[in-house]
């Protein structure tokens, strides 16, 4: 279209323009020609059918929930599973005066005015309408009986027979399982709603919790007739919902057991795992609590009570509790200072039972007041000796000291599947400055070095920083789930793993933690009597209350609930670990006195046999303990 | 030339002879007559699908007379005068659109409108309904015809903004109208078949890449589900499951007003809104929607003859494009309710309850007369 002069020819145009009218003339008559043709095949073709459903009788699209997914223990034991369980359901829109109805119930079954009250509260949460809500859970033989019976007086109500959640091992894995709820409004808003429209109640923590999309499943719907009473008359459509996915957990139910007995009803946590996968094998976190309660709703005396617990039995230790590490960071300390070379195995430090900044007059006391004289790292680690510490985190300072505990996973979230994991806190100078305001101190550094001071750590992260001295600085991420509908959980945000520029020196921290067991003066050699097996492990205290300059901790003095908290840390066998173990007792007071024996009977009930001997897969590479600890 | 020239001159003869009252003051009598007529259809409809509420009929009858007020308003502007300020308002428009955008990231939710409480609220993509069309109109008809590849890209670009703010909001319905209106100007404007054509036959191959390598299973279902909503009876497939049911039980007669059982009975949730032809289907049959289309089918019809009249080539692609627009209105939500199409909330014209559209309808209906009325006698060369 090139005119050498542009002028409008507007005839031209014009005609143009009308022969698209005429087009589009003809389209929109063959259109509307399209639309009375689907009108027809609905209304008159199809009349008979779409008749019939509204005449009498009308279509409803319902729900079927998908059927949870089963948790089972490593060796298949069921953990969690679905119960039928009859609930009482209750449909607005078909009783009338609904209210009026609640009252009828409420008399019929004598229940009580705060029971009315959360029924109502119930009723409000209903969705879609025509929805049936469940509002009581659990009905006993004689209620079903008096429902049964008083039926003509409560129009929409129905006894329906629905799934629970049901969990056969109590108390054992509510700290790590978790348990359900009921679905509040909050998280409502953020669930699908339609693959939830069949379901009430959601993973509240735990497992439970974290694999909520794989464990619940896909919801499936059937479209059927009804009658006016809404009765089902006939389903004329069914698609079933896929089930929820079936999570094989990492835990061992024995070792759990072992654990808990190992504590003997003392406060306190207990994590055990794998170095070599990750796989978290125990997770006790004591006192425990029933999460049966909670799944059809908790009363709410029972929740204040356990709430309200001055046992604290709904805190989960392991992966919420802070705890200053104490001297089971000191391995993960060592490691700093041999990798930066501001030490090597031999280089001697002289303790006389304080370390002292120069140009400074405080004293930093070792916890053998009368000094361990001159001592190495071996030595170091085997009395637990504070003055080489001290002077070790001194040489090494807090930029790179902080730096090394984090690659230990001090200061982050370091499991894999765990829900609400607190990321504990590895201070720093920036840290400081930001939360603080203020500069940094040296002797902050000093106290840092034997895991006091502002560092706080879970007892998780205390058993992986322990795994990664086992595993020579490979990372796994402790998880529970070991499969998911047999697929294995994939970390999507690995860590990197630590890589020494001398890899013996993890043999040298190592063997360190050997002597600590069964040294001659080592610090924890009670614990490791009689063992079939070497081990490497270290102790620690976790101060409560602080103490002056000059003072002295004296356990009379101090209150039940203030005394320390006793950690211990541990691998084993020592030179092809298989289980890691970190055991925090709360005001247990003596970390190689209390918590190293709970330790030792966790790693005795999985690596012995009922016999009390190794067994055959542990001992294969392991060799007598008197020449163990030499590898490589 | 010379034909031309008595041509005018005979069509001058007819328009003295045919100057009524009603074409002093700018308002088409046909148009007229067939909008009240749907008005007065559309209450009887409305009071019916909103369970007899007079609050819903007077509010409804209120904003039917503001667009009535605001259609003879416009119809007053001399449509050159109108083009005049077409540019400005165009770009007035896409500045409140990227105003609703950015306020609705701050406000969390309600991104459709632009509230300024006391004085005014209203929905920014709705004023875009006319100027879109205007807008391409105006540029088009200072260039040649059939539009070169330059004017067509041009023209593309500025459909193009205000339709991705609009999808942004998100609302989807109206940013396929707003799509529609612009690109009927481009077709009114007699853009070359072939491009038209090539454009359909590579839209295909590249969807059908996207679906096989670049889109996740998810995504994927999500496309399905909006082709098919009756695959998601608990989503929006529960409503087409229900409008149709409506639909099928009215018969050829329907049940009688007020008679219907199926749309009054919770079911549809948006039965007075976008859903409602399924109470008009329910309760008047299939007579009843013949009827109404029939009284569509008029309106489109005489808006085609006003653009095969319009004598500036401005009025013709304006008129065109919105007449066409209109019918898109119409064909979409029938389709969508009587499960052909699938459902992206558009209104039924003048049936449909809501005030904003009613007086954007009404509105442009106006500039429909507008462009019938204000007619030259004398060519303009």
């Amino acid at each position: 279209m090139s005119q050498p002069i542009r002028l409008k020819d507007h005839e031209k145009d014009a005609r143009l323009v009308r022969s698209r009218v005429v087009v589009g003339a003809v389209a929109v008559v063959v259109l509307i020609c399209v639309l009375i043709a689907r009108l027809y095949f609905l209304q008159v073709i199809q009349y008979d059918y779409h008749s019939t459903l509204s005449e009498n009788n009308r279509v409803h699209v319902q729900p079927i929930p998908p059927s949870r997914g089963l948790i089972y223990d490593r060796n298949g034991v069921v953990i969690a599973d679905n119960r039928p369980s009859f609930s009482l359901s209750m449909t607005r829109e078909r009783s009338g005066e609904w209210t009026q109805v609640l009252d009828t119930i409420v008399q019929v079954l004598e229940l009580t005015p705060d029971d009315r009250i959360i029924f109502e509260k119930r009723m409000k949460q209903g969705r879609r309408p025509f929805e049936p809500v469940p509002i009581l859970f659990e009905l006993t033989e004689e209620q079903i009986a008096r429902i049964a019976v008083n039926q003509f007086r409560l129009p929409g109500v129905e006894v329906v027979a629905q799934l629970v959640r049901h969990y056969p091992q109590g108390e054992h894995f509510a700290h790590s399982v978790g348990y359900m709820g009921r679905i509040n409004e909050k998280e409502l808003k953020s669930l699908d709603p339609v693959n939830y429209s069949g379901t009430h109640h959601m993973g509240k923590t735990g497992i439970e919790r974290f694999y909520e999309p794989e464990l619940h499943g896909q919801v499936g719907y059937e479209e059927v007739e009804t009658n006016a009473r809404g009765r089902v008359l006939r389903v004329l459509k069914r698609t079933d919902p896929v089930p929820g996915k079936d999570i094989v957990l990492s835990l061992d139910i024995q070792l759990q057991e072992a654990a808990e007995a190992a504590l003997a009803g003392r406060r306190g946590a207990v994590v055990a795992l794998d170095p070599s996968t990750g796989e978290v094998l125990a997770m006790v976190s004591q006192p425990s609590f029933d999460p049966n309660l909670f799944v059809t709703g908790i009363s709410f005396k029972a929740y204040s009570e356990l709430r309200d617990s001055v046992d604290r039995p709904l805190f989960n230790r392991i992966l919420r509790g802070l705890y200053p590490p104490g001297s089971t960071i000191k391995p993960a300390v060592a490691i700093a200072g041999l990798d930066t070379g501001v030490i090597t195995a031999s280089t001697r430090v002289f303790d006389p039972g304080y370390y002292m900044l120069p140009n400074y007059d405080h004293k930093y006391r070792n916890w053998n007041r009368t000094g361990d004289g001159w001592v190495d790292l071996d030595t170091a680690i085997m009395r637990s000796n504070d003055t080489y510490f001290y002077d070790l985190a001194h040489k090494v300072g807090i930029d790179r000291l902080s730096a090394y505990l984090n690659k230990f996973g001090i200061g982050q979230k370091v499991s894999l599947d765990m829900f609400e994991e607190s990321p504990g806190l590895m201070p720093s100078r920036d840290w400081k400055r930001v939360t603080r305001r203020q500069a940094w101190f040296p002797g902050e550094t000093l106290i840092l070095g034997i895991g006091q001071g502002y560092m706080q750590a879970t007892p998780l992260q205390l058993a992986q920083a322990t795994a990664l001295v086992a595993n020579k600085g490979k990372w796994n991420r402790p998880h529970l789930a070991r499969t998911v509908e047999g697929q294995k959980p994939v970390d999507e945000n690995p860590m990197p793993d630590i890589v020494l520029r001398d890899p013996s020196d993890w043999t040298k921290v190592n063997h360190g933690m050997q002597q600590v067991m069964h040294g001659a003066r080592g610090t924890a050699r009670k614990a490791a009597i009689g063992a079939q097996y070497r081990i490497a492990g270290k102790s620690g205290t976790a101060q409560v209350v602080a103490i002056r300059q000059g003072e002295k901790y004296d356990r009379s003095k101090v209150q039940e609930r203030h005394r320390d908290h006793a950690l211990f840390v541990g691998f084993a066998p020592a030179d092809s670990p298989k289980i890691v173990v970190a055991v925090m007792i709360e005001n247990g007071e003596s970390g190689s006195g209390v918590a190293a024996p709970v330790v030792r009977q966790v790693m005795d009930a999985w690596l012995l046999d009922p016999q009390g001997h190794l067994k055959p897969e542990y001992a294969s590479n392991a060799q007598p303990p008197e020449t163990a600890a030499r590898e490589e | 030339m010379k034909s031309n020239f008595d041509r005018i001159l005979s069509s001058e003869d007819v328009m003295r002879r045919r100057a009524t009252f009603l074409q002093k003051i700018h308002v088409d009598g046909p148009l007229l007559i067939l909008l009240l007529t749907l008005a007065a259809g559309s209450l009887f409809v409305l009071y019916s699908a909103s369970g007899k509420s007079w609050d819903l009929l007077i509010k409804q009858a209120t904003s039917f007379g503001i667009g009535l007020v605001s259609m003879f308003v416009i119809a007053q502007l001399e449509p050159r005068f109108m083009a005049r300020w077409v540019p400005a308002a165009y770009v007035i428009g896409v500045l409140l659109l990227v105003a609703v955008d950015v306020m609705g990231h701050n406000a969390m939710g309600a991104t459709r409108w632009i509230n300024i409480p006391g004085v005014i609220r209203f929905q920014p993509s709705e004023f875009m309904k006319i100027i879109m069309p205007a807008t391409i109109a105006w540029y088009l008809s200072k260039r040649t015809l059939p539009p070169h590849l330059k004017h067509v890209a041009v023209s593309l670009g500025l459909i193009g903004l205000p339709f991705i703010l609009i999808v942004r909001q998100p609302d989807l319905g109206t940013s396929l109208l707003i799509l529609a209106s612009g690109t009927f100007v481009l077709f009114m404007a007699g853009l070359r078949w072939r491009w038209i054509i090539s454009v359909i036959a590579a839209a295909v191959p590249v969807a059908v890449a996207m679906w096989f390598f670049f889109m996740h299973d998810y995504q994927k279902q999500r496309i399905l589900t909006f082709l098919d909503p009756e695959s998601d009876p608990l989503g929006t497939g529960w409503n087409i499951i229900q409008s149709k049911a409506a639909i099928g039980s009215g018969g050829v007669f329907g049940k009688g007003w007020l008679m219907g059982t199926q749309s009054h009975l919770d079911f549809l949730p948006e039965s007075h809104t976008d859903f409602i032809i399924a109470v008009l289907g329910e309760e008047f049959g299939l007579v009843g929607i013949c009827a109404l289309l029939l009284i569509y089918l008029l309106l489109i019809g005489r808006g085609l003859v006003i653009t095969a009249q319009a004598q500036t080539l401005y009025g013709k692609l304006l008129a065109g494009s919105l007449t066409m627009t209109f019918f898109v209105y119409v064909f979409v939500n029938i389709g969508m309710v009587s499960g052909l199409l699938p459902v992206v909330g558009v209104p039924l014209p003048f049936i449909s309850y809501g005030g904003t559209s009613l007086v954007t309808l009404l509105s442009a209906f106006g500039v429909l007369m507008s462009v019938h009325t204000h007619r030259k006698w004398i060519a303009q060369v």
